[in-house]
């Protein structure tokens, strides 16, 4: 296998002494940063650009791999701690990780997430060893009717998974889909729903809507229930660490979730956030406590969290095989390449293999790192809980103004994060999902134009969306998600009928 | 709390320490340049490569780089107008996908509020088809959008971008109806990119940059660049030399805000043009590929001005602005 060879070769650069310090440096920035909402790897990457154009290519290509691994253990540590997810990644990890944080088990969710987005590294790492020249064919294949079948999968699972009733979280995901309407259409040019205001051209900012959502709201419906009654927090209720059943219960979903964000990952506008919900829907399903879910399912946090971290190294095989940033994170590198005059594409792999093979190498190392780096932190973390409400909440909202206004500074973007924070109480105090809101805004908009490009380029034959057998496939899943449940429901009453 | 904000200060550290050591003394110029986009696209780098070379060279004291996103600049306009008003110490990076966004988003700030200073690097438009399309050159594409302009579906970036603009001035000049381009935006050079490899679109216009390591692997076929002539270190023909009368290029430039002193005017303008003839900026140019398209000062100004009446009658001709 030359695969091997080349990946040896690889690891003899990576573990030269300066490429470990670079990777370290790079784990630690980006755990950093990923913790803050709003400062994303991205920005890191582009405020490092012009400071490493005196370094060796190599190693600060090696740093910005470890930046991008970094940022997603950040932000689901911020996710599962304070539910104040860093990127929209790891919002689906704030959903039981949340609560099995409030209900003591930070430990265990920190750690399941922790070695569950170790294991899906390794294991897409490796993947992106053997088959990123043969997946990207298949990518590059994927066409906007498939992107859009690939949607609407998403848009039935995640609406039916999400709250007690499918009404609910019907109505939570068009909340969101009509926000999604916001801003400059892409396909025309033409600004909708902006009313003039600038900062709203480009739509309604994904971080914005879902730190107001999350953690703004959560910050006021704790304090309106302060005088009602007091929720007690413990920090630690039973094990620190994970135990046995609770290794039992996570290691299918690490699995599960890496095969889901690994290939979707690696799709050119496949990104983070259909898998890790797709994830999450999944074991939902799949669980043997589905009471669990909604009070903190281990589940839960171990399958986004894989899923993840997988597409993290998917998005890698396009941006090594053609040259195509599939996420910001992965612009950024693509121009970190070509300040060195390197041009990653089908060319790269013959022109500068030590580079290619030295960088999948230190992914490897700055994964194990990670590692290394988060489970002894795990105690320190979860002390933060121990922070008397007030102040812990005070100190979450203060965090989510300062990341947000980092991101995008200007007065607009804090009056939607005030306007999104009542939202989201009031959607808490009246027993609505919160997470369909952001899954609509951010999946609605790729819906509608993947939609508008397959009518388009079909030239507006409507049978497009049927003719490519992987949307086909697609479509009839989606609609057998959507029927099913209601015929098992007829069933059952008919059942009970009988009796 | 504490511990967050511990490691958030180690990152600080970090990055401060690294950045201490580009920093070099001398010069009295403290600059602020806004790149109205996201970090990682054209405007952003351009704002960057400023930075690193007006430092390293010793033209400024200090530039820091701001990124206000959004509506292909209009979000950083507005910001850089509102709040940069007399400030001699600002720039804002632009270029021509800022005049076409301007028109078609009815911006209330236009670029008239703004000071012009100089128009620093072009880079032409590339039209490719994949490897196996029967298209072989500029003259059946024009022969193919004449037949049907509908049929070909063109792939490029945001609607009333300088791709796009390219696209229908193509099919201007071949002679087919310019409102009648299928023309497909894509967010992003990537999806575009994948859309054109994969065979779904005829033909992908964009900055030759985005193809060129697809192109030199042989999987995209260069049909034409926008270019008046062939350009030294591209392998392929200008549109022109086809007989097809279509050039166009993507330039980029920087503007002060309005209001600002005849002094202060002069101070960026100098401080542009030292930056032009300096080592560290002539290397960013060989090693980013852009074109040097240096115009300073009233030159550019009328150049600017000049462009945004020609770029409103194009938008008019395809549709995209109404008045």
């Amino acid at each position: 296998m030359d695969a091997f060879i080349s990946l040896a070769n690889g690891l003899t650069i990576a573990i030269q002494p300066m490429n470990l310090l670079f990777a370290l440096v790079g784990v630690l920035l980006g755990t950093a940063v990923g913790v803050l909402p709003g400062i994303g790897p991205a920005l890191t990457v582009a405020l490092l650009l012009p400071i490493t154009f005196k370094l060796d290519p190599g190693g600060s290509i090696i740093m910005f791999a470890g930046i991008y691994y970094g940022g997603m253990y950040g932000g689901s540590t911020t996710a599962i701690l304070i539910n104040t997810p860093g990127e929209s990644a790891s919002m689906a990890t704030a959903l039981e990780g949340n609560k099995m944080a409030k209900a003591g088990r930070g430990g265990p969710a920190l750690a399941t997430s922790a070695i569950g987005s170790f294991v899906a590294g390794t294991i897409a790492t490796i993947g992106l060893t053997f088959l990123a020249p043969f997946l990207v064919e298949l990518a590059i294949q994927f066409g906007p009717e498939d992107y859009f079948a690939l949607m609407c999968v998403a848009f039935v699972t995640v609406s039916a998974t999400f709250g007690d009733s499918p009404v609910r979280g019907l109505t939570s995901l068009f909340i969101g889909l009509a926000l999604g309407l916001v801003g400059i259409d892409i396909l025309t040019g033409q600004s909708r729903l902006a009313y003039g205001v600038p900062e709203l051209f480009d739509g309604i900012e994904v971080t914005t809507l879902a730190v107001g959502l999350f953690a703004v709201g959560e910050a006021l419906y704790v304090a309106s229930r302060r005088h009602i009654h007091e929720e007690k927090l413990e920090p630690v209720r039973g094990s620190l660490w994970m135990t046995k059943q609770d290794w039992k219960r996570s290691w299918k979903p690490w699995l599960r979730g890496t095969a889901l964000g690994f290939p979707i990952g690696a799709l050119p506008a496949g990104g983070a956030e259909i898998p890790t919900f797709l994830s999450y829907s999944t074991e939902k399903k799949l669980t043997k406590h589905p009471e669990e879910f909604g009070h903190g399912a281990i589940e839960g946090v171990a399958g986004p969290e894989a899923a993840n971290n997988a597409s993290a190294a998917g998005t890698l095989v396009p941006l090594l095989t053609l040259g195509l940033p599939t996420s910001a994170t992965a612009a950024m590198m693509l121009a970190g390449f070509q300040q060195y005059g390197l041009n990653p594409g089908p060319l790269l792999f013959a022109e500068r293999p030590d580079l290619v093979w030295g960088l999948i190498a230190s992914l490897f190392i700055a994964n194990a790192m990670l590692l290394v780096l988060n489970l002894p932190l795990v105690g320190l973390w979860v002390r933060l809980l121990a922070i008397p409400q007030p102040w812990l909440y005070a100190g979450i909202l203060v965090f989510a103004t300062m990341g947000t206004i980092a991101a995008n500074p200007s007065p607009v973007e804090l009056m939607m994060l005030s306007a999104f924070g009542v939202l989201g109480f009031l959607m808490r105090r009246f027993d609505y999902p919160i997470a369909p809101v952001v899954v609509g805004l951010i999946l609605g908009p790729i819906a509608e134009s993947q939609l508008r490009r397959a009518l388009s380029i079909s030239l507006g034959d409507p049978m497009v969306l049927v003719q490519s057998p992987f949307s086909a496939i697609l479509l009839l899943i989606a609609l057998v998600a959507l029927i099913l449940p209601f015929f098992l429901k007829g069933m059952g009453r008919f059942k009970a009928a009988e009796d | 709390m504490i511990h967050t904000r511990k490691s958030l200060w180690r990152g600080a550290i970090a990055v401060a320490a690294v950045a201490g050591f580009v920093t070099s003394a001398a010069a009295q110029m403290e600059l602020k340049i806004m790149a109205p986009a996201a970090p990682g696209g054209g405007w952003d780098q351009t704002a960057r490569s400023m930075q690193q070379a007006l430092t390293q060279s010793g033209i400024a004291k200090s530039a820091q780089v701001v990124n206000v996103p959004g509506a292909g600049g209009s979000v950083g306009i507005a910001q850089f107008v509102n709040s940069g008003k007399g400030d001699g110490n600002q720039l804002m990076v632009m270029g021509y996908v800022m005049v076409g966004a301007l028109l078609t988003n009815k911006s209330p700030v236009t670029l008239d509020q703004t000071t012009p200073i100089a128009r620093l690097t072009a880079e032409y438009e590339a039209l490719v088809v994949p490897a196996d399309s029967p298209i072989k050159n500029a003259k059946d594409l024009a022969a193919a959008v004449k037949a049907d302009p509908a049929k070909v579906t063109w792939a490029g970036g945001s609607a009333g971008g300088v791709d796009h603009i390219a696209a229908a001035l193509f099919a201007k000049e071949v002679g087919a109806d310019p409102t009648k381009i299928n023309y497909i935006p894509f967010s992003g050079g990537g999806e575009a990119l994948a859309a054109i490899l994969g065979g779904k679109v005829t033909v992908g216009i964009s900055g030759y940059g985005e193809f060129e390591s697809q192109i030199k692997a042989g999987k995209l076929r260069l049909i034409g660049l926008t270019s008046a002539t062939k350009l030294p270190n591209i392998d392929g023909q200008s549109l022109k030399d086809q007989g097809i009368n279509l050039e166009i290029a993507n330039w980029r430039a920087v503007v002060a805000p309005p209001g600002i002193t005849a002094e202060q005017k002069k101070a960026l303008v100098d401080a542009m043009d030292k930056l032009n003839k300096s080592k560290e900026w002539t290397e960013i140019l060989k090693a980013k590929g852009w074109d040097d398209a240096y115009l300073s000062g009233d030159a550019f100004a009328k150049f600017l001005a000049e462009d945004q009446v020609r770029t409103k009658e194009v938008l008019m001709s395809v549709g995209l602005v109404k008045s």
